[in-house]
């Protein structure tokens, strides 16, 4: 087995066009299991954890963009405020040990349908920078997995940032699990409320083949809220329209049965988060 | 491949190293300290906890090359001397030690939260051991060892 340690992204880029097999690896909190447990011996390693230009973090044209290698500890502590949703899903990730190496790039490489990092990238509206030797390309989150730890990366290619607007309203993450540490998710909720854009974002984990968006249930909120002209004199939502929105929500979600949990408790659990979700961040907005 | 890194303030070398090998591989098989424990290699308990350029890791969840030219410290190395650190005087006089399995890793990352919230609630103690599973004692001597160690204050404290 190679080791290869670039020290600049030019040269991670070069390393993955020369061996395109070879297999990334930043926080090693999945790779590392891969390879203890036998599960996995690639012909090279890619460490990707010497790469200055993926620990930097910046503002760039009004949006924010995180390199692939800032650690969830480092999304909690210095991005907080600016992708609270992130932050709050970030904090249920393992444990202090795991949160220090973990990334978000390294979640989006695992393409695990449990992440917890997707529904709020997703809720968001990021998107995922890509690059390989030939270019860069910009992938909206929405359209990076393709199925269970499957994503759209050619052979070639690296993840390099994740790009997302600053939040401009509330935004909520819950996560349902056997205890509060070193949970992998049985199913995830995030929300969004974009005020400025009179928008609803949300992801749901867990809960299909790959994290997705309750699209009905954004569509319906969005609605609502014009309709009743709440955005710009909020008051409580109508039980109705809570309802109704947790209902579409968990309809748009497609779970399985497994070891985690069933998938009638998956639908259940996602309604009950989206409910207190929506709760939480509605009572959030009318505050402000 | 060849490694150079430091472990506990002195310099080390490992040679023949599997590029596949985790840091916790190299401490214990190549190095022989044997404090960091190998118990799930994924990072699930804790018992392998060590600081590597000062921010608690689990060294099974460590590649061995990227941890060269670093500098980690592992639990042979928190007390400057033979004797004990005080965060494991701490667990000695709370009964915070039963098999002794998972000691180590909670020591380590004891010591860890220590130097950054010296005096911290228990809220934060519970959050700060999250990742270290102990299956005898149920804990609660565990939070009385730090509580313990945080009241000893910064002063007895090696850094």
């Amino acid at each position: 087995m190679d080791f290869f340690v670039p020290r600049s992204w030019a040269d991670a880029l070069a390393a993955k066009a020369e061996h395109p097999a070879a297999v990334p690896l930043a926080g090693g909190t999945d790779v590392m299991v891969e390879l203890n447990f036998d599960r996995l011996r690639p012909d090279a390693l890619l460490d990707l954890s010497r790469v200055e230009e993926l620990q930097d973090w910046g503002h760039d044209n009004g949006a924010l963009r995180v390199g692939a290698g800032v650690s969830y500890t480092r999304v909690i502590d210095e991005l907080g405020k600016l992708v609270p949703a992130l932050a709050m899903a970030s904090r249920t990730v393992g444990s202090p040990q795991i949160r220090n190496r973990g990334t978000v790039g390294g979640n989006l490489g695992s393409a695990s349908p449990a992440g917890d990092a997707h529904p709020p990238l997703l809720a968001t509206g990021a998107s995922v920078e890509v690059a390989s030797v030939r270019g860069s390309r910009v992938v909206p989150v929405e359209e990076f997995f393709t199925g269970p730890k499957r994503h759209v990366l050619e052979p070639d290619e690296l993840i390099y940032a994740f790009v997302v607007r600053p939040a401009a309203g509330p935004q909520q993450f819950s996560k349902v699990g056997t205890r509060n540490a070193m949970v992998i998710a049985v199913a995830s909720f995030a929300l969004a409320l974009d005020p400025e854009k009179r928008s609803v974002g949300t992801g749901i984990g867990s809960a299909a083949p790959t994290p997705l968006r309750a699209k009905p249930a954004e569509e319906f909120l969005e609605g609502e809220l014009a309709s009743g002209a709440l955005w710009d004199a909020p008051r409580p939502l109508p039980e109705r329209l809570v309802a109704h929105f947790s209902e579409l929500v968990a309809s748009a979600a497609s779970p399985i049965d497994d070891v985690r949990g069933t998938a009638a408790y998956r639908r259940r659990a996602l309604a009950v988060m989206a409910r207190r979700a929506l709760g939480w961040a509605w009572s959030e907005y009318q505050r402000s | 491949m060849r490694l150079q890194f430091t472990v506990n303030s002195r310099l080390c070398e490992a040679d023949d190293v599997w590029e596949g090998e985790s840091l916790l591989f190299v401490l214990r098989e190549r190095l022989g300290l044997w404090g960091a424990k190998n118990a799930c290699e994924q990072g699930e308990c804790g018992s392998c906890s060590v600081v590597l350029d000062g921010v608690l890791v689990c060294a099974c969840l460590v590649g061995a090359g990227q941890a060269a030219g670093r500098e980690i410290v592992t639990v042979e190395g928190l007390s400057d001397d033979d004797g004990l650190d005080p965060v494991q005087e701490a667990f000695l006089e709370a009964g915070a030690v039963q098999c002794g399995f998972c000691t180590p890793g909670l020591v380590v990352a004891t010591h860890e939260l220590l130097r950054r919230h010296p005096s911290p609630t228990d809220a934060e103690v519970r959050e700060a051991l999250a990742g270290n599973l102990c299956r005898c004692t149920g804990y609660e001597q565990i939070l009385d060892a730090v509580r313990l160690a945080a009241s000893a204050g910064p002063a007895r404290r090696a850094e």
